[in-house]
């Protein structure tokens, strides 16, 4: 149960540089610290305390019904991975402290690692596959923010945009390779996917999971032909480098194959495209690193190197390959971030990383000269160091490669290629910026940087030492474990060692390191070689294909968007008619089996009258005021329906309703313009007319084929449970404040929203009013009229008696909060109306916004107390009392809930018309009183 | 019954969708109000016409008569109709600030808020 605390600390570590920058940059720092530190503790005390086979897991449900667990893992893989990236993240942390400069938000630096670190502490954790697929879009999103944290620099944000973008399309290709391997298992569980290989290859699906994985896999580790992100992303921050482009997200890639090894992998499918892949990443990185001229380039293209070596021997597949690629994992990670850290150091005290303007450090800066020089004789491959030993095993595997028949030899000739590029990169580097003379005065005259700069770096590099020189002694036991979880069947035996007797291997290594010493020697005419080449730069030609993208997409939406409303309305509809016409056409006839009710004329009446009250609504719009009689009329024909077709709630609801829409609208006419805009024109006229027609036709057809068929209802249940279930004998009621009681809730509150919404819109609007009608008729002066003023006022207890009555019978009889909430408004409109905004004001002194509210969170609260009684939320309850004299009653808490929904609906809609009501009165704010 | 009951909602629909293809605003809102009755007469008749038969189960315990209407669109349209007034409100106050923005009252120019 304490698994998921690892990303879960990480994570609230985000938050902590915000609060602790206060304290200073160093006490921000060491805040942030605490929580990997906690984090890496954890790690290690899990470790210690199971034994040696067992994977520690666990889950939560979080949507069972997308098969998306929030479960977490921890095995040796995991280990391995866990200790890169909290321990190599805790050296980061220290570094940034000097390494950013005042003007640099540390805070905002520390959130973004702390967000990156949550992300990949995610990633090699997750225990099912879409978990750890939501982490590695974290990773592409944090790694952006890191990438473009000097946001003013283009080249930040075009780097950034362009990793974003290589990894976010490699993540959506992960995602739909992991659907079907979904697809293929049937869950998402990692624990049954890495069991099911069998299932997986041989599904015909294999081969588009294979791609679609892989597709993920090399966008993230920055391999060939995806590679081209990476060296843009060097504009990050040094620590960022250092982080995600050494240790950390860029071995996400490389994760993921790991961890889908035992499920994948073995198939000559798998071997060819990672082998292959692997192998040309690895010598094109090389020979780029060669020829670049930047620390961090020659850096980035190294790492794209390495990564392309691990990957080849992740593509061959044995375990001894298997032990090779995590033990190589480890060692990159240890030089390679060391030697980043060394050259933001080297950047941050000269002021330039242009390897053609340093030279002679040696003697400025003696002891980062030697830490570097450790680190690059690492990453050379040179022994006694790590580096030189995980390489040995990789050209013992790449010599003993066997899977491409008699095109085997390529595997050994392209891996000592790119092992012979990666001395002579190593040594260009280590040359040209320590000893060789220097050409150019370097910007800053350098010298050592603070102590805690660099001790991460000698941290590294002594680990580095160790690791060379003992290979035994601290990596077994994780390395072991870390295999273990990736080689499915008998563990290999294995054995680290530098020194295993003349062999091939070590012959091809001294072969390699003669070979790359003689070409570093020819660097400059290699370099002069390079020239003839146009030089081609990724960023220009990514951000060619973006903008043509861009461009054509633009075209795309002119044609379809053009800002009118109305043209998407049509398009709307258009689709929508085409849609039923395509369902109705499936039909075998339109009518059904069901047989017709006999005509009676009292619903002939009533269809006439709708029919008329809908077309004269239409073609009369242009008198506003008859549309809206007509309009009206539609409005009541369809409550008198509703009443007889044994609806008696809603005719009462759409009565009222009525009443205030008609009120609403009223208001409407009067503020909204009072010009119409010249007509449309008669093609236009006629092509709606049609669509109108077509859809009408369309929805009548689609009425009267169901009206004629047998329909399934599941009324039944709240039928039979309306009394017993929910204690109301109205059983339209008890669904509204029961049964469907969460809908309701979300009802009313849509209702309370749109009436503040309202509310604050009609805040800052400027009406002025004009002296006439649009027609040039004066206002009549008699603004209220006696008569109704006295029947209103007689009318408002009358009405508020009926609505509390209408209220309480609800559950029982037609009615209920809804009916209750809007004779109660309607009741207190028409006191607006006859008096006057201001008289009413005064006498009904509160504001309309609190009740909505409270109206809102009195159901909630109902809908809450059942949790206190350990019940879902908005179950209810009821009981009957017997009170002496009115005898037994019935006391529900849906009535309560029901209070909640009077409560909101009297409010918002008073809230509604109020307030642009307020607009026709003397308090609106007009030109000189803003 | 059936045929003109179709007839007639399809009536509403249809003049609502004209009334909302026209380039006034005042009609969009008429149009809106329109298509909600149209929309929720739709719902409601679908569930099928049954007459005298509302579902209230009797106070003396006696069982429902074979036919009921059936009570689960009925709740349906009764939330429908009062948030089509909430809906139809708010349209009307932010098509009001539109115009206020924009100054047309034309529906085919309110393209963007830049004028």
């Amino acid at each position: 149960m304490t698994l998921p605390w690892i990303p879960l600390l990480t994570f609230l570590g985000v938050f902590v540089p915000a609060l602790a920058i206060r304290g200073g940059r160093t006490v921000c720092a060491l805040a942030t610290a605490t929580a990997p530190a906690v984090a890496l503790g954890l790690v290690l005390f899990f470790y210690l305390g199971h034994d040696g086979d067992e994977v520690m897991r666990t889950s939560l449900q979080w949507l069972p019904a997308m098969g998306l667990e929030l479960a977490f893992r921890l095995d040796g893989l995991s280990l391995l991975f866990l200790l890169l990236i909290l321990g190599i993240g805790l050296l980061i942390i220290l570094y940034t402290r000097y390494y950013l400069s005042e003007q640099d938000s540390m805070s905002r630096f520390y959130a973004f690692l702390m967000l990156f670190m949550t992300a990949m502490v995610g990633i090699v954790t997750s225990d099912n596959l879409l978990l750890l697929w939501g982490f590695w879009e974290l990773t592409s999103i944090s790694s952006f923010l890191l990438i473009s944290f000097w946001s003013h620099e283009t080249t930040a944000r075009k780097g950034a945009r362009m990793a974003m973008t290589v990894t976010g399309a490699g993540g959506l290709a992960l995602l739909a390779g992991i659907m079907l391997i979904g697809k293929v298992v049937g869950t998402y569980d990692m624990g049954t996917v890495l069991e099911s290989h069998d299932l997986i290859t041989a599904s015909p699906l294999y081969p588009a999971i294979i791609v679609l994985v892989l597709l993920g896999a090399f966008t993230k580790s920055a391999q060939f032909p995806f590679h081209f992100w990476l060296p843009h992303a060097m504009a990050a921050p040094t620590p960022v480098s250092a982080y995600l482009h050494s240790a950390t997200m860029v071995k996400a890639g490389i994760f993921l194959m790991l961890r889908l090894h035992p499920a994948l992998s073995g198939t000559e499918l798998w071997t060819v495209i990672v082998t292959l892949t692997g192998l040309v990443t690895m010598v094109y990185g090389a020979w780029f690193a060669f020829l670049k001229t930047d620390l961090k380039g020659i850096l980035a293209f190294s790492t794209i190197s390495h990564l392309g070596l691990i990957t080849s021997l992740l593509g061959l597949g044995n375990s001894q390959a298997m032990i090779a690629a995590l033990f190589h994992i480890i060692n990159h990670a240890l030089f390679k971030a060391s030697l980043f850290m060394a050259a933001g150091i080297i950047d941050h005290e000269a002021g330039t990383r242009d390897v053609r303007k340093l030279g002679g450090l040696y003697r400025l800066m003696p002891i980062t000269t030697v830490l570097t020089c450790i680190a690059t004789v690492s990453m050379a491959g040179l022994p006694p160091l790590n580096g030189f030993i995980s390489k040995e095993m990789f050209f013992t595997e790449a010599l003993a490669s066997q899977q491409f028949g008699g095109l085997a030899w390529i595997v050994p000739l392209l891996a000592g290629l790119g092992g012979l590029l990666s001395v002579a990169y190593s040594l260009r580097l280590a040359y040209a910026t320590f000893f060789r003379r220097p050409r150019q005065e370097p910007p800053k005259t350098p010298h050592e940087p603070p102590w805690p700069m660099r001790f991460p770096v000698e941290l590294l590099v002594a680990l580095c030492i160790i690791v060379g020189l003992v290979p035994t002694l601290p990596q077994s036991p994780i390395l072991e474990d870390a295999v273990r979880a990736t080689v499915s069947g008998e563990m290999p035996e294995f054995h680290l060692a530098l020194w295993h007797g003349i062999n091939p291997a070590l012959l091809l290594s001294m072969a390699v390191i003669a070979g790359g010493i003689v070409l570093h020697l020819l660097h400059r005419h290699m370099m002069r070689f390079n020239r003839q080449f146009k030089p081609q730069d990724a960023r220009y030609i990514f951000e060619g294909f973006v903008q043509r993208l861009v461009a054509l997409c633009q075209r795309l939406i002119d044609r379809l968007e053009n800002g009118s409303l109305q043209r998407y309305m049509f398009l709307l509809m258009a689709v929508s008619v085409l849609a039923m016409a395509l369902g109705l056409a499936d039909l075998d006839m339109l009518a059904g089996s069901l047989g017709q009710q006999a005509l009676d004329p009292i619903v002939i009446l009533g269809a006439a009258l709708l029919i008329m009250g809908g077309v004269l609504t239409a073609a009369l719009h242009r008198y506003r005021l008859i549309s809206l009689l007509m309009l009206s009329v539609v409005g009541l024909v369809v409550a008198l329906t509703f009443a007889r077709f044994s609806a008696p709630d809603l005719a009462l609801t759409q009565l009222s309703v009525e009443v205030v829409t008609m009120i609403l609208l009223m208001l409407a006419l009067f503020f909204l313009p009072q010009k119409t805009p010249k007509e449309s024109s008669g093609a236009r006229v006629v092509r709606d007319v049609l669509i109108a027609t077509g859809f009408g036709g369309a929805v009548a057809s689609l009425n009267f084929a169901v009206l004629t068929r047998d329909l399934n209802s599941i009324s039944n249940f709240f039928i039979d449970q309306s009394v017993p279930g929910g204690g109301g004998h109205n059983v339209v009621n008890v669904i509204l404040v029961d049964f469907r009681g969460f809908d309701t809730l979300g009802e009313i509150t849509v209702l309370a929203i749109a009436g503040l919404a309202i509310f604050k819109l009609l805040n800052r609007l400027r009406l002025f009013m004009p002296a006439t009608d649009m027609e040039g008729r004066l206002w009549s002066n008699d603004r209220h009229p006696t008569l109704l003023m006295v029947v209103s006022q007689t009318l408002l207890p009358l009405a508020l008696l009926v609505s509390f009555f209408i209220f309480l019978r609800g559950h029982n009889q037609p009615g209920g909060g809804f009916i209750a909430g809007l004779i109660t408004a309607v009741a207190l409109i028409l006191l607006y109306m006859s008096r006057g905004v201001e008289w009413a004001q005064q006498r009904l002194d509160f504001q309309f916004q609190p009740i909505a509210i409270a109206g809102v969170a009195l159901s909630t609260f109902t809908g809450l107390c059942s949790w206190l009684f350990g019940y879902p939320f908005l179950t209810s309850t009821f009981d009957h009392f017997h009170l002496p004299l009115i005898g037994d009653i019935e006391l529900a808490s849906a009535l309560i809930f029901d209070g909640g929904i009077y409560l909101a609906v009297v409010g918002a809609t008073l809230m509604i018309l109020a307030n642009l009501g307020k607009l026709t009165t003397a308090h609106r704010p007009n030109k000189d009183m803003p | 019954m059936e045929p003109i009951m179709a007839v007639v909602i399809g009536v509403i629909y249809a003049s609502a969708i004209y009334m909302m293809l026209r380039r006034s605003i005042v009609k969009l809102v008429i149009g809106l109000i329109l298509i909600s009755n149209a929309a929720n007469l739709l719902i409601f008749t679908v569930a099928g016409m049954t007459r005298d038969a509302p579902p209230l189960i009797p106070m003396n315990g006696d069982p429902l008569g074979d036919v009921v209407a059936d009570p689960l669109p009925q709740a349906l349209v009764l939330t429908a109709i009062v948030i089509a007034f909430g809906v139809l409100s708010f349209a009307v106050v932010l098509i009001r600030r539109a115009y206020q923005i924009v100054r047309v009252d034309d529906l085919d120019q309110m393209k963007d808020t830049d004028t």
